[in-house]
Formats: structure tokens, sequence, C-alpha cells
């Protein structure tokens, strides 16, 4: 932990766990969609849905969606934002079985896309995004992510790789995950820093990938 | 790499004073290396977090915050408002540090802008302070900048030896934390040297070992905000025993780790899950409505 981790971050309080990092699970989502959603349906689990009402946690999520970051002051008005933003949400308590107890599943639509992204706030306003689209994933959103979907098939993960090669773009992590063998496959890449608009672009246009989508890292503020 | 020497409080009150230099530009110049950035940029970015500081003080201290759920009153707007109208017992000055902490930690329950410092639920100390004593004392803003790079290098060491989680450590690694790190800070801010540093560490560390975490209703409001009174007032107390020349016969990161121990052996109920303490307590309503005239805050 640097210094500025200490003292820091900055935030809208009241817990770096329960607001904090629900803002930050809501902007993972936001980015990853690419916008705000037109609707959100989001299930709480464990004390995120016990203790949240009181850290402000509902309007933390939401403030994420609309792209706030957790230094934002209009976080304590998400609701009225989302009013303002056409976002139709709601909310519902729901068990997700033995995973941490502040635990989230946010389910977004926006015109024609459709997103799932199961979270956790694990402590400090640090987050694990443990599930997108039902593909098992561990993302952090402290780095620039690249996100993958694809038929599962020898060679992908080579032609990701010799893009970020060519382009000087250093790989922090890469994880894989199939539902089955020959099926649909989800990759995750954490890169040390963004690649250009091209390179993205380039990344697009690979025939095989259903679905390229890039998060920027997503900070902690101040 | 980080040598073991620099990982404890001691190795690097040693190398402060080897280098005839503040502790504070150990911490300075080991977050240049680390992080690439440059002394201007790190100094620029913790005078931003100041600033931040700052409002949130004002603003707890100026309007009353009332939170959600009602508990929180604007309890520390009141007893500003108290002091000024002569009811202080001991001068201003302490009047002026407990409302600076309720303040900011009043802001923070209330959903305002805070700065983590180490924790949400401990902001409020080191800015009340440090802002309250160098106002005080016409401190310079590079004797007050530097104090807040002292205090974030002692959170650094308490982070690796022991815990800044209320959760894992009760409060005494938060609000301990915290006024361990605004204690050391407020030593060098006033003169000190660096090892009358770890002295007023070992001091306010020690002071509140076993403090556990019950925040009732498992907000972060009531005890909280008042530990952070606590949590300031321990730390000019030992300030002022270190100053004085005060000497400890512990090593300050034997106490660290001390603390470590002991919320680890603290039973669950007591680390922030709001089943014990305080937060086990049933509640009645709030008894006085305060001096006469003062229905406002």
């Amino acid at each position: 932990m640097g210094i500025f981790d200490i003292i820091g971050p900055v935030m809208i309080g009241p817990s770096s766990s329960h607001t904090a990092g629900a803002v930050r699970i809501g902007l993972f989502a936001h980015r990853l969609l690419g916008r705000t959603p037109q609707r959100a349906s989001i299930g709480l689990h464990g004390s995120f849905a016990a203790t949240g009402e009181g850290h402000g946690t509902r309007l933390a999520l939401l403030a994420g969606l609309l792209g706030l970051t957790p230094d934002d002051e209009g976080v304590p008005m998400a609701t009225a934002l989302a009013a303002r933003s056409g976002l139709d949400f709601h909310f519902e308590d729901i068990d997700l079985g033995d995973v941490h107890p502040n635990s989230v599943r946010i389910r977004l639509a926006s015109a024609g896309a459709e997103l799932e992204v199961c979270a956790s706030s694990t402590g400090g306003a640090r987050i694990e995004v443990w599930s997108i689209d039902g593909f098992t994933t561990s993302l952090d959103g402290e780095f620039p992510t690249l996100l993958f979907v694809y038929p599962d098939r020898a060679g992908s993960v080579a032609v990701v790789s010799a893009i970020l090669a060519s382009a000087a773009i250093n790989i922090a992590t890469m994880k894989v995950h199939r539902t089955s063998r020959g099926g649909q496959a989800l990759m995750a890449v954490q890169l040390d820093e963004a690649p250009s608009e091209e390179v993205l672009e380039s990344m697009r246009h690979l025939p095989h990938f259903e679905q390229v989508r890039f998060i920027p890292a997503l900070g902690f503020g101040g | 790499m980080r040598s073991d020497r620099e990982g404890t409080l001691e190795g690097c009150i040693d190398a402060a004073v080897e280098a005839g230099s503040p502790l504070s530009e150990v911490f300075l110049a080991r977050e240049e290396l680390e992080t690439g950035r440059t002394r201007e940029a790190l100094w620029e970015l913790m005078r931003t977090r100041m600033a931040i500081m700052r409002h949130s003080l004002a603003k707890g201290l100026d309007s009353p915050q009332r939170s959600r759920s009602g508990l929180i009153d604007g309890e520390a707007h009141r007893i500003q408002r108290w002091a000024e109208g002569g009811g202080s017992l001991l001068g201003a000055g302490l009047s002026r540090l407990v409302a600076s902490a309720m303040a900011v930690a009043e802001v923070n329950a209330c959903m305002g802008r805070i700065v983590a410092a180490p924790t949400a639920g401990s902001c409020g100390v080191l800015p009340a302070v440090l802002f309250t004593v160098a106002d005080a004392r016409d401190v310079s803003e590079d004797a007050l900048v530097r104090a807040f790079f002292t205090a974030g290098g002692i959170g650094q060491v308490i982070e690796r030896r022991a815990t800044l989680s209320g959760a894992e450590g009760g409060c005494q690694a938060e609000v301990g934390s915290a006024s361990a790190m605004a204690a050391g800070a407020l030593v060098e801010m006033m003169g000190g040297d660096p090892a009358q540093v770890g002295c007023a560490v070992t001091f306010a560390l020690g002071n509140v070992l076993g403090l556990v975490c019950d925040p009732v209703q498992g907000l972060v409001e009531i005890p909280c905000v008042k530990r952070n009174a606590l949590g300031a007032v321990n730390a000019v107390t030992a300030a002022e025993m270190a100053l004085a020349g005060c000497g400890s016969v512990f090593s300050s990161d034997a106490v660290i780790e001390a603390m470590g121990k002991v919320g680890r052996r603290m039973p669950e109920e007591l680390r922030e899950t709001a089943r014990g303490g305080l937060a086990a307590l049933p509640l009645k309503p709030l008894s006085s409505p305060g001096p006469a005239g003062d229905q406002a805050g």
C-alpha cells in the first residue's frame, strides 16, 4: 500500500466497503456495458441486503451504474439522477450462495444489449468481479481490462497476445474460462496500460471474436 | 525492493536519525522510489487531499449533519456553538479538536465527501489533530504537508505489521491507528525528533489497545463519531508526552504488533459485526434537548 492508499481514497461516506466499493462495482458494470443502462435489476446478497440501506449501498450502486465515481458528491442523489437519465431500476434481496457477504448481482439492459455482472466488495473500496454473463472470472478493475467472448478454439489467446505484443502493451494478468470444451469462452486480459483506439479497433474487427469490450481502470478517486 | 529495516517503524526512525532528516523525508523518498512519481507531484496530491479534508471539516462544523438513520443529529455543530458561547471546560482548543474530529466523521456518516485516513470510519482523527494544532500554533504549510506524509508512512507500517481493518482488529485498528498516525505526525510537525515520533505512536496506540468495534445497527455512526473525538484527544495527549521528553519502554513496532495480536484474539462479536459491546444494547430515546436556546443543533 502506498501513502495515498493510507491517506485515501477520497470517497463519499460512510463505508469503504458498503459505499465506495459499491460505487466501483456499479461503475465497472457501466463501463462494461459502455453506457448508462435503460433498465437495471439489482440483487443484494448478505450484508449488502442487511445493512445496505443505512450505508447508502443502493444509492452507491445506482450512482456507479450512472457512471459516477466513488468521490462524486452526486452519489447521495443517485435516485433522482437515475430518474433524470431514464434509468428504470429495481432492487431485490437475493441469496447468491456461499460468496462474500458484500455481494451483488446486476442485470442490465440497454438498446438490445444485455449484461449480467456478479461482484463482491472485498474491503477498503476494493472489488472482485467474479462472474460476467455467467462466465466465471476474477477482475478487480484496477487495470485497463479487455474482455473477449468467442467460440472456444485453439489459437485464440495467441491472436490477442500477438496484437498486444506488437503494440508493446504488457499483460498484467490473463484468465480464460469456458462453458465447456468447444463451447463459449471468456478471455479477460488486465493490462499495464490502456491500448490506443487504433489497437482496440483492430481487435473489434477480428473475425473469430463475438464480443470485444474494453474497460478503463476504475481508479480510487481524488 | 523494501528491506526489512525499512518495513519497520524503528528502521525508518534510525534511517532518519542517520540522515539527520525528519521522518517524513524517509517516507517521501520511499514513495518517490516506489511510485516513480516526482516529489512535486506527490506534494501536490497531498495538498489536494488536505483541501478535501479541510472542506469536510468546515462542512461538519458549520452545518448540522443529520444521518438517514437519525442517530447522528448535528453533534459536532452543537459542541462548536456551545464552546463559542463560553462553555469550554479547558479552553477553546480542546473543544475545537473534539468538534472537528466529530465534524469530519459526521460528514462521512451522512454521505458527504471525505478522505479515508486510514479508513472512512476513522477519517476525523487526522484532520482534526493536524489542522487544529497547525491553526492554533501558526505552523507553516510546509511542516503541515510533511506531517501528513509522516502520518501516511506510520499507517503503512501498521497496515503491514498489524491491520487497519475494524473487521480484523476492532476499533483499535481503525481509530487506534488513526490516533497513532496523528500523534506521530503531530510530534514531527511541532519540532520533535524521529525518536519522539516513535514514542508518540507507542503511547497513542498503547492507550487504546483492546478497543472494540461495536457499531450500533451496523452503521458508521454510534459510537464511531465519538470515538473519532477520543482518537484525536488521545493523539494530542500522546504527542505532548513525547514532546515533553517522556520515553517509552517499548519499541513502536512491538506495540503495533501487539495491537494486531490483540485484534486476532478479539471475539468476532466485537469486530464490526454489530453483535457485541454497545451494538448489543437496547436503545432509548435521546435524553436531553441540550442547553436552552440551542435547539437548532
